[in-house]
Order: C-alpha cells, then sequence, then structure tokens
C-alpha cells in the first residue's frame, strides 16, 4: 500500500455552516492569519487566550450587553425607507422596485456603528490589565469611539490620524480633543487610514507592556477580525430578529459599504447560514475603478499587510498603492479577509460605488427620509438604488447605515460647490 | 561549510551591516561597507508601509521606491554584489508582501540564483512559516529568525525550530534606530538563547558607536547595524560611499579589539 495514499479525501464543497471561520490559525481560506513582527506575536497570543476565557465568561457578556443597552443605546431601529422605496419604484420598471429597509446604526452615540466594537475592545484591554490605548482613525468615527470609551473607562488615549484626513474631518479631530484623547498627526505616505495604522503598530510594539491597540475594523492580525466581528455581529443579530418580528421573513438582499469591512460583517455574518439571504459589499470606487479608488476586492490582488493576508491594492512588486475615497472612511487599500474569503468562495456579492454616485445617494436619503447619512453608507445606498432596479416589490432589501453625516457636511458642501 | 556559517567561524563577532537597496549608489555603498570590515551584508528591500521601522529606515525606503526601484533592481543589485564578492553572505531583509508578491516559490529561486544566503521577513513569524520557509529552504537559503525580548521561554523553541544562518536578536521592543537597550538586558538575553540553540546569535536595534558594538562583540556572535549606515548614506549623497567606509572601519576595529568572551 501506497503510504502517501492514508488521508482520507479532502472535502471540496463549502463547510456546513458558514459562521465558524477562521480556523485555529486565525486564517479564513487563504486569507487572515498572524503576520506581524515578533515582538507583537506574543502579545497577540496573549490576546487571543484573554478573548477566548472572556467568552466563556457570562459576566463579561452581561457587561458588554448592558452598556450596548445603556450606553450605546441599542437595539437600534429597524425602520422601513417608505419614500425612498416610493421613489424608487417610480424610476423603475412597472413592478419592480423592492421595500427598502434600513438598520439603524447610525443613531448608536456618537454616530456609527464603530462603538460597538470599540465598548468591546475596551473591555478586553481591562480585563488585560492594560493601562493604556491607542488607535488608527480614517474618518475619525473609530477615533471618536475610542476616545469616547477611554473617557467612560478612565484611560489615556492617543489617536493616530492621517495628517491628510485631519485636514477633511476636523470637526472629529475636535471631538476626540474634547474626549480628552490626544491626536497624533501621521504624515508618512498617503497621510490616509493605512499610514496611521503603520504608526499605531510602531507604537504598539515599542509599548507592548502596558498598550492596548483597539483596532476599529475586521481587520489585521488574528484574533483582531474575528473579536470586531464578533463584537459588530449586534448588528446582524439584531436586524434578524427585528426584521422576523416585523414582517415574519428575512430579507432578500442585505447591503452594506465596506472600507475594512466591519460594519458589514457585522450586519452579513448572522445571516450567512441563511441560503435565501443574498448579500452586497459594497466598496468605494472613488473616481472610477480605472482611475483612483479604494476597491480592493474590484481592482487588487491577494498580499500581507497590517497582519493578514486580504485583497490589496498593490503594484506587480507588491509595493501597496494609494487608495481613493471622497469617503475618509472607506479610504483603505485592504479589506477584511473574512470578505475576502466570502467573496472567494462565492457567499457574498461585492460591487462599487464611485465619488459621484455616493453624493448623489446622499442627497436622495436626505430628501426623501430626512436622514443626512455619513459618506460611507451612502455608497451602501447607492447600491441599493442600483439593485432595486432588478428586483421585484414583493422583495425586501436591507441596507446598513452605519453613520450619520454631520462629520461629512464639509467635504459634501466642497463636492457640491457651496461655501459654507 | 556555508558563507554564513564561515562568517560567524571567526573567534571574534561578525559585523552586519545593513543597507535599504536603491538608496543611494547602492553596489558603491556595499563594496564600501566590504572593504570597511562587514562580515554579513543585510541588504533592506524598500517597501511603502515598512511598519517596523523608525524615521531613518522608513525615509530611505520612500527615496528607494521615488526613485524606482524594482524587485528586479535588488535582484540585479545582490547577483552584482555576489559577482564582485564570491566570499561575503549576503542577506535580504524586508516584508512579507513583495516578497510573496510573485509566490514564495519564485522569490526563493530568484534569491538563490542571485547567490542570496539568508532571507529576514520581518512580518512572517513562525506561525506563518509555510508561507515562505519552505519555499526558501529547498531553494538552499537560510531563513532568518527574528528573537526580541517579548519571546519568552515558552516561546523560544517555536522561533528556533525551522531557524538556521543565524538568530536576530532585536535588543529593543520597539522600532528600527531609536533606542539602545541595557548591555545588562542583552548579555542575559545573548545567554538564554545561546543556551538553546547551537545557531549564531547576532545582536542589533540602535546599536550606533563603536564602543556599543564592541560591548555586544564581546557576548554575542554578531553585531548587526543598520539606521546609523542609513543615515550616512541620507546624508552624504554622491560622498556616501566613503563616509560609509570610515564609519564602518571604526565599528570593525571596535569589534575586532573585543575577543569573544569564553561561553
Amino acid at each position: 500500500m501506497n503510504s502517501l495514499d492514508t488521508s482520507p479525501a479532502q472535502p471540496t464543497a463549502r463547510p456546513n455552516t458558514l459562521r465558524q471561520q477562521p480556523d485555529a490559525r486565525g486564517h479564513f481560506g487563504q486569507f487572515g492569519g498572524r503576520f506581524v513582527a515578533e515582538t507583537l506575536m506574543p502579545l497577540i497570543l496573549d490576546l487571543e487566550r484573554e478573548y477566548r476565557a472572556a467568552q466563556a465568561d457570562p459576566a463579561f457578556q452581561a457587561e458588554f450587553d448592558d452598556l450596548l443597552e445603556h450606553y450605546v443605546g441599542r437595539p437600534s431601529p429597524l425602520y422601513y425607507a417608505e419614500r425612498l422605496t416610493e421613489a424608487l419604484r417610480a424610476s423603475a420598471e412597472p413592478g419592480m422596485g423592492p421595500q427598502v429597509w434600513f438598520k439603524r446604526d447610525e443613531l448608536n452615540h456618537t454616530g456609527a456603528h464603530k462603538i460597538n466594537n470599540c465598548i468591546g475592545q475596551i473591555l478586553l484591554a481591562r480585563r488585560m490589565g492594560k493601562t493604556r490605548i491607542i488607535a488608527e482613525t480614517g474618518a475619525g468615527q473609530h477615533g471618536v469611539a475610542t476616545a469616547t470609551v477611554c473617557a467612560r473607562f478612565g484611560l489615556p488615549c492617543v489617536i493616530y490620524m492621517g495628517a491628510r484626513d485631519i485636514e477633511r474631518q476636523q470637526p472629529n479631530v475636535f471631538r476626540m480633543k474634547l474626549l480628552g484623547a490626544e491626536v497624533r498627526a501621521v504624515s508618512s505616505g498617503a497621510a490616509t487610514l493605512k499610514d496611521a495604522m503603520n504608526e499605531g503598530l510602531r507604537d504598539w510594539v515599542a509599548n507592548v507592556h502596558d498598550t492596548f491597540y483597539i483596532i476599529g475594523t475586521a481587520a489585521g492580525p488574528h484574533p483582531y477580525p474575528e473579536l470586531v466581528r464578533d463584537f459588530q455581529s449586534v448588528i446582524g443579530r439584531e436586524a434578524r430578529a427585528q426584521m422576523l418580528e416585523r414582517t415574519g421573513r428575512l430579507p432578500d438582499v442585505l447591503v452594506a459599504a465596506i472600507g475594512g469591512g466591519s460594519n458589514a460583517i457585522g450586519l452579513f455574518h448572522p445571516f450567512l447560514d441563511d441560503a435565501d439571504v443574498a448579500m452586497l459589499g459594497v466598496e468605494a470606487a472613488g473616481e472610477g475603478l480605472d482611475a483612483k479608488h479604494a476597491a480592493s476586492l474590484a481592482g487588487g490582488f491577494p498580499g500581507v499587510l497590517h497582519g493578514n493576508k486580504t485583497y490589496l491594492l498593490q503594484d506587480e512588486d507588491g509595493q501597496i498603492a494609494e487608495a481613493h475615497s471622497i469617503s475618509a472612511g472607506l479610504d483603505y487599500p485592504g479589506i477584511g479577509p473574512e470578505h475576502a474569503w466570502l467573496r472567494d468562495i462565492g457567499r457574498v456579492e461585492y460591487t462599487a460605488v464611485t465619488d459621484t454616485e455616493a453624493l448623489d445617494a446622499f442627497q436622495l436619503l436626505c430628501r426623501t427620509e430626512g436622514i443626512i447619512p455619513a459618506l460611507e453608507p451612502s455608497h451602501a445606498i447607492a447600491a441599493v438604488a442600483r439593485k432595486a432596479r432588478e428586483m421585484r416589490q414583493d422583495q425586501v432589501i436591507l441596507a446598513n447605515l452605519c453613520g450619520r453625516g454631520d462629520k461629512d457636511i464639509f467635504t459634501v458642501a466642497h463636492a457640491l460647490g457651496v461655501a459654507i | 561549510m556555508s558563507r554564513l556559517s564561515a562568517a560567524f567561524g571567526n573567534d571574534r563577532a561578525a559585523l552586519v551591516a545593513f543597507v535599504t537597496a536603491g538608496d543611494g549608489d547602492t553596489p558603491a555603498i556595499l563594496d564600501a561597507l566590504v572593504a570597511g570590515g562587514a562580515d554579513v551584508i543585510e541588504l533592506g528591500m524598500p517597501f511603502t508601509d515598512p511598519m517596523a521601522d523608525g524615521p531613518a529606515i522608513q525615509a530611505a525606503n520612500i527615496r528607494s521606491l521615488a526613485a524606482g526601484t524594482t524587485t528586479a533592481d535588488i535582484l540585479l543589485i545582490a547577483k552584482g554584489f555576489r559577482d564582485r564578492h564570491p566570499q561575503v553572505p549576503l542577506v535580504l531583509m524586508g516584508y512579507a508582501n513583495p516578497m510573496l508578491r510573485r509566490g514564495g516559490g519564485w522569490f526563493a529561486e530568484q534569491a538563490a540564483a542571485a547567490g542570496v544566503d539568508g532571507v529576514i521577513c520581518v512580518d512572517i513569524p513562525p506561525e506563518e512559516d509555510d508561507q515562505l520557509g519552505p519555499a526558501l529552504r529547498s531553494a538552499g537559503i537560510d531563513p532568518i529568525r527574528l528573537a526580541t525580548p517579548t519571546t519568552d521561554a515558552a516561546r523560544l523553541p517555536q522561533v528556533l525550530n525551522g531557524a538556521s544562518g543565524f538568530i536576530y536578536y532585536v535588543s529593543v521592543a520597539g522600532i528600527t534606530g531609536l533606542q539602545q537597550a541595557a548591555q545588562s538586558s542583552i548579555e542575559d538575553a545573548v545567554a538564554r538563547l545561546k543556551a538553546a540553540t547551537d545557531i549564531p546569535v547576532a545582536v542589533g536595534f540602535g546599536v550606533r558607536t563603536p564602543d556599543q558594538a564592541a560591548a555586544i562583540a564581546r557576548v554575542a556572535d554578531g553585531v548587526v547595524v543598520g539606521s546609523a549606515i542609513v543615515e550616512l548614506v541620507a546624508g552624504h549623497g554622491p560622498d556616501a560611499p566613503a563616509a560609509v567606509r570610515t564609519y564602518v572601519t571604526s565599528l570593525a576595529d571596535a569589534i575586532a579589539s573585543a575577543r569573544k568572551e569564553p561561553a
């Protein structure tokens, strides 16, 4: 007998459940993993051990749930956008145009979904006895959420933010300072989110003994993609229960914008095993996929950056390209590794929306629903408008309204040629 | 005996000198390193996002990439070095993405063909060894592992398992080129490593002066100097090779006068 032939045939089909990733090494298929310098490895392993202990500790979950309810304001509403639905039906073929529903995560304390994850991570930081918090931020939403939980728990906080993002997100910079955070400008590279993340990693490696790095998206070295997803999955769990309660059915399509992908994975993950629920992730196509953009699935290749293997915008030598989006929160050349895997196995469809389309959707939602969305979910709304043309009226599309737009009014005014 | 084993086989510590490929006239600077007495050359592969590096090497990466340096250019620099210096070991140091872009197998074969002896990949820890380690080993290249002040006794065997060439002890928890570690902490760490492995141990991060190099040379098998050389390259433009040679000579002399203490 040939001794090489003793292993059982490898299954080629999908796993029975799509909700038990990653594997023990933190891999989602070929993606994810722990690509960090040796100095950080012991810390990453510690974090994983501590997270496993927290998952098994009912007191941890109870404290998390309590803070989400009484501090963040959860559950967030599930809202039927009747006037937007009518507007989209008016421009669709007869019989087309689904019901549009929103998960209202822009109503959370601090105005975006980011706070869900920050609450979870700061509880982990306290469990680990860490006394100093660092974070990176792009649009400033994660920075504000981190500064908020640091104020709430009395921990000093340093936020790394690209110099260019500081310029275009002044209101959030001031918010972080009001909350007691130190905002450090990062001018290396393109001076945006990826450079802020590099600087966060440099700080962390020099301060491993007392510092906890609150990563803002479902990316980075294992276990970050998993734990950020778990903390954000409250979005999808609530939405699934609310939709069943309100309509007695599940939505036909879920839609969410993707930078790193934390709000999207938070919405999608609890539905992954619902085979009849389709999902659409929306990347930022910036000035167009043939020009400057931030769509790493549409225009990237697998590679390694910031601790994980995933799709990256890069050149043929593996040098990382500068991303572009009108939305600072989507302006990142990578994407969370679970999205990379979900795209490769075909469970989630991904599309991209340009700056111009997002601006149109931003204004459409303002006028039809009286909601000023952030530029990030404006990308999702644009994709909803596009998708609505091919869906029947008896179908339901649910998008995550992951942030409110107050922070973006200056950017939008500038783009529309209005002086304020 | 491999070139790396030979370089660490003397009764004095080896001087390991780092420079970023494509930052200045790299072939001339490499020749100056050898002429000054460097025993092992680390050739840095520039990357857009060098998150383990301090300001000096970050800036060198940016200068090199702005000058248009490609992976093919780096391999040519390595090949040219090998032709001019058949005996001096050459190690490529860099980040995972440029090394894996065309596949780990492609990179290992190209590096071997260019005469490269070892590869240090900053962001591939032992846990992800299968991304590049097997390809390097089958191409006859030593995968050089990093140990740090946070690598505790429980973890050390994992770091050593699969390591060859030398162990690079990163003496400070931090980024390149900034602080220097206390001599006593370096001595403790080297003793711990040498008790666990026969592979030579080189110590780096924050080493700048001949005195520091000599102090490390008394206890370790190698002394790594990087940012200080890269700063000379940045500051001296076309005169960099001469400045680098003078500086490296001062390090090599100090190391030669510091006999290794018996283990």
